[in-house]
């Protein structure tokens, strides 16, 4: 078990090293010079002195990047172009909203996707099974914007029961705040949930067609006992690791909600950066939601050691 | 005597001898056959439907002068914000633009995003999985962690990213999510690859003396040839969709080209003027997204029925 | 003996298939006996997993639908409710799968495996259950059982979980074990150990056994009674001795004659009958048999289905024509060096278990 943590946590830490170049290349990648880019045509002289000078722009790609790292590391991550505030403040308070948002959407994606998968595998081939399967169908074709928007049409709009945009603090008003994730929240959260059910559904299905499900059956055990102990037992084990890869669509689904919903979080923040040419605040802005799902992965798939004694020995 | 054939009488729903005519596979070739795939997967009336759709969605990309009844920017400042009706099927817009014919010239914009983006992955990932797949050691290593680090990043997050720094524009929009979808091709074609180029008959033609090159044209190709088919389907759905969230949030395709991704972003300014706006280009988004997820599973089930659920359209897909 | 333990009267099990109704299993009637070791024999298909799965209503139902009578100890099982039928399953008729590989549930300790199925059916506390299990994986020949409860089942080598697999079976001593194709996944010195395990365990609890294999070679030195399965009829039942000795179904002599004849050839493909087996939706007129069948030469094979007619006293065959005395005699000879090692050399005196070829006239 230590080992495979240890081994898992590297490979981790060597993705993560890779994300953190090609976060670095971005920037590189703008053609001519980024500041130049980023402050047009009018601009002090001095301030554009000063920019080049912290970001070192002058100096080889090589020792740029190191140096890059190192600073990364220790938790500065720049300044930013436009404010000339540390990216790390800027996405420090950006962090919460989105934060808050994920989580909302996993749990409302989970909350669907288990028992309408569960159900329609059991029920194969019945009305539920059709249902489900039609609903994760549509779920999974259907553009999240667009599902927000229509909520929004239907429920603020038409029948005026929730806010359409917007962010409260939870300190500041629990009530709005949580009215206010509603909406954005059953948008990103169905879509997964969509995406999900159709997993739940088919590992099901191939744990309730597995050989000792069939011995199990043969001790003269009890359906129920047998769905619970060997078939989702079992089932769970893909169910988790695809969860954790879905939260990759998941962010990314939820930077496109943040901009339907008006939702101060990191995905904001990273598409205001890309118009407003902020480099520094967009390299934060994706290093953090790379790594973030990177780290996510490592935790499910050390939750998956857990689960599946196979590898835990090992 | 032997069994050349699974005990499987415990599972009547595919009873002995009841192998769907013709995708038995007795040996290590896996290739498909056409004629019958195309059967299958009209037999399969979702899958069928999806094709349907699709016909028609070509169709009017190729005709969309004949279908529209406007040209596409003829504005009518008089007849701003019509809703549905004869003249306007889908309303107009805040120029007095027909929302109809706006949606109809919105489709060549999607399908040529789709058409191109999925061919860059497909080009690349298909490259660089051969090369990985058949020749292995330390080439295939640097080009699978390169890959996995692509894999690294939530999607539509690299695809922000990459066109951010490229400039957004409708050319760049489809070489970023080009090279965003090449690691799941890459993936595909290696697994395959490594496969293939352990079966027999590819051992065999390899110390027959057979060159690399004919050996990967063919033996390999027409193995992966499945596999890749039902990715690019399932891609050219999740393209679409991801070139429409790219346009709607002002990093994709620019104004004035007909996205329907950009229609949705304008309609949000006159949310409470027009609720057709939101609802029809979205429902065109929906229609085509779905005809190619739909296409991409009856391929799916008909090629390759073990990989069901394995690949999916928009998952981070793949093994972490 | 007084009557028989398990009665089967005209047993169907029909499945509904998109291509048609698929008849597994047509008409099966047999009756098994204390102690007593009936070997169903078939190719892939034949039905004999299907009516031993449908014995307990351990099919999906539907798709499958399942007929007739399933008498045991006068219960009817294919009547009975189902709650009352978990209590028959495990308790009265255990099982044991083809493939130990996957018969046993990979995230369960294999401890818990053997004891759940007692704790359902038996009065007994997890304590006494867990004895039971170490008790039980000891009689299968588990070395260390006490301390191999809580390992995994990848933690045991393929024979080593067979013998989990049985002892599962034996769980709630039941009066009958079926043992599906249990050593086919195994390696030849594993299937002789398992299948001397078996019979060994059936002497000590006077248990009943239908052993369905698709090798007659492992049938010759087990069983007591043989039931040869085609496109899911019973096509002849015999003795074994007299089935190995006087075979008269041309499908019988078939097999025989395709026993490879040195042991390790056993892998080998070695059909002397020439074609498949017919598809369960699509059933020939007349007798099942006949587009493979040599000795064909009457129009009443191609339009009449031959009835199951005794020939000689325990002895049916389910055709219109015996196959002669010489083919027979070619076909008993064929066999009998498969029949005489290793199977044969068990020493455990079961009178019936000796090699056959004692031959009446």
């Amino acid at each position: 078990m230590a080992r495979f943590v240890l081994r898992r946590t590297a490979q981790s830490l060597v993705a993560l090293l890779g994300v953190s170049i090609v976060v670095f290349a971005l920037i590189h990648l703008v053609p001519g010079d980024p500041i130049r880019a980023a402050l047009g045509t009018r601009f002090d002289p001095e301030v554009y002195e000063l920019l080049r000078e912290r970001s070192g722009l002058d100096q080889p790609l090589v020792v740029q990047y190191v140096d890059w790292l190192g600073r990364a590391v220790q938790g500065d991550l720049g300044v930013s172009f436009r404010s000339g505030a540390p990216v790390t403040t800027v996405l420090a308070a950006r962090i919460p909203p989105t934060a808050v948002l994920a989580v909302a959407s996993l749990v409302v994606g989970i909350v669907v996707a288990i028992p309408a998968g569960i159900i329609a595998a059991v029920r194969q081939g019945k009305a539920a099974d059709y249902l489900a399967t039609g609903f994760s169908q549509v779920g999974v074709s259907i553009p999240d914007f667009w599902y927000g928007i229509m909520l929004i049409l239907i429920f603020s709009v038409t029948l005026g029961w929730l806010p359409p945009l917007g962010y409260t603090e939870f300190g500041e008003d629990p009530v709005d705040f949580a009215r206010r994730l509603i909406l954005p929240a059953v948008t990103a959260g169905v879509v997964t949930g969509a995406i999900l059910t159709r997993f739940v559904r088919s590992s099901v299905l191939e744990a309730l067609n597995a050989d000792h499900v069939r011995l199990a059956r043969a001790k003269g055990l009890p359906e129920r006992y047998i769905l619970r102990h060997h078939v989702l037992r079992n089932a769970w084990i893909p169910i988790v690791t695809v969860t954790g890869l879905q939260l990759g669509t998941l962010l990314g689904g939820i930077v496109i909600v943040e901009v339907v919903f008006a939702w101060p979080g990191l995905g904001r923040l990273a598409l205001d950066a890309v118009e407003r040419r902020d480099y520094p605040v967009l390299q934060g802005a994706v290093l953090f939601m790379a790594g973030a799902f990177l780290v996510i992965n490592l935790l499910v798939d050390l939750l998956y050691a857990k689960l599946d004694p196979r590898i835990a020995v090992r | 005597m032997n069994d050349d054939r699974p005990e499987d009488e415990a599972r009547p729903d595919e009873a002995p001898g009841d192998g769907v005519g013709g995708l038995e596979r007795p040996t290590g070739e896996h290739r498909p056959r056409w004629r019958e795939t195309l059967g299958i997967v009209l037999a399969n009336k979702l899958a069928a439907f999806g094709l349907v759709v699709l016909v028609v969605l070509i169709l009017t990309a190729i005709f969309a002068d004949l279908v529209a009844p406007y040209a596409i920017n003829a504005q009518d400042l008089t007849r701003r914000f019509e809703p549905p009706s004869l003249q306007h099927l889908f309303g107009t817009d805040e120029f007095g633009r027909d929302l109809f014919s706006r949606v109809v010239f919105g489709s060549r914009v999607s399908l040529q995003v789709g058409a191109v983006a999925v061919s860059i992955s497909l080009a690349l990932g298909t490259f660089i999985g051969l090369i990985s797949g058949y020749r292995r050691g330390w080439l295939d290593t640097v080009l699978m962690r390169t890959m996995d680090v692509l894999f690294s990043f939530p999607v539509v997050l690299l695809a922000i990213a990459l066109v951010a720094v490229l400039g957004p524009s409708l050319r760049n929009t489809m070489l970023a999510v080009g090279i965003v979808f090449t690691p799941i091709f890459a993936r595909v074609v290696r697994g395959s690859a490594l496969s293939v180029s352990q079966d027999l008959h590819v051992r065999a033609a390899r110390s027959l003396g057979a060159s690399d090159l004919r050996i990967v044209f063919r033996h390999v190709l027409p193995n992966v040839a499945a596999p890749v088919i039902v990715q690019t389907s399932l891609s050219l759905a999740f393209a679409i969709l991801i070139e429409a969230a790219l346009s709607f949030v002002g990093v994709g395709v620019q104004p004035p080209e007909p996205a329907w991704g950009l229609m949705l972003s304008d309609a949000q300014r006159y949310r409470t003027q027009g609720w057709w706006l939101s609802v029809f280009p979205g429902l065109a988004i929906f229609l085509t997204v779905m005809a190619f997820n739909l296409v991409g599973d009856g391929l799916r089930d008909a090629l390759d029925p073990q990989q069901r659920s394995v690949i999916e359209s928009r998952g981070a897909g793949g093994d972490a | 003996m007084s009557g028989p333990l398990l009665s089967v009267r005209d047993l169907n099990v029909r499945f509904g298939t998109k291509r048609g109704t698929a008849q597994v299993v047509r008409g099966m009637s047999y009756d098994l006996h204390e102690g007593e070791t009936l070997a169903i024999v078939g190719e892939s298909g034949s039905g004999k997993s299907v009516s031993t799965l449908a014995l307990t209503r351990l099919i999906p139902t539907p798709p499958g639908r399942i007929e007739g009578q399933v008498l045991l100890d006068g219960d009817d099982l294919v009547t009975m409710p189902e709650k009352q039928l978990l209590q028959v399953r495990g308790t009265r008729v255990g099982y044991v799968f083809q493939d130990p590989m996957t018969s046993l549930n990979p995230v369960h300790p294999i401890g818990r495996q053997v004891t759940e199925g007692m704790r359902f059916h038996l009065d007994v506390s997890e304590h006494e259950a867990r004895d039971r299990a170490v008790d039980l994986l000891r009689q299968v020949g588990i070395p260390g059982a006490e301390k191999r409860l809580d390992d995994y089942p990848h933690q045991f080598s393929g024979g080593m979980r067979q013998r989990v697999v049985i002892a599962i079976g034996l769980a709630c001593d039941p009066k009958i074990l079926i043992a599906d194709e249990m050593t086919t996944a195994l390696d030849v010195t594993t299937q002789a150990q398992i299948t001397d395990l078996v019979q060994h365990l059936q002497e000590e609890r006077r248990m009943a056994v239908i052993w369905i294999t698709h090798d007659l070679g492992v049938v010759a030195g087990i069983a007591d009674r043989v039931m040869v399965m085609y496109a899911g009829q019973v096509i002849e039942e015999a003795s074994v001795d007299r089935l190995f000795a006087e075979p008269r179904h041309p499908y019988t002599v078939g097999l025989l004659m395709s026993l490879p004849v040195l042991g390790d050839l056993r892998g080998e493909a070695l059909t002397a009958i020439p074609g498949l087996p017919p598809s369960p939706t699509d059933l020939p007129d007349g007798c099942s048999f006949h587009p493979r069948c040599s000795f064909r030469d009457d129009e009443r094979c191609l339009t009449e289905q031959p009835p199951l007619r005794e020939i000689a006293p325990g002895h049916h065959v389910r055709s219109f024509y015996e196959v002669d005395d010489a083919t027979a005699r070619a076909a008993s000879a064929a066999q009998r060096i498969e029949v005489e090692p290793p199977e044969a050399s068990n020493d455990d005196g079961s009178p019936d278990a000796g090699p056959p070829g004692g031959g009446r006239p």
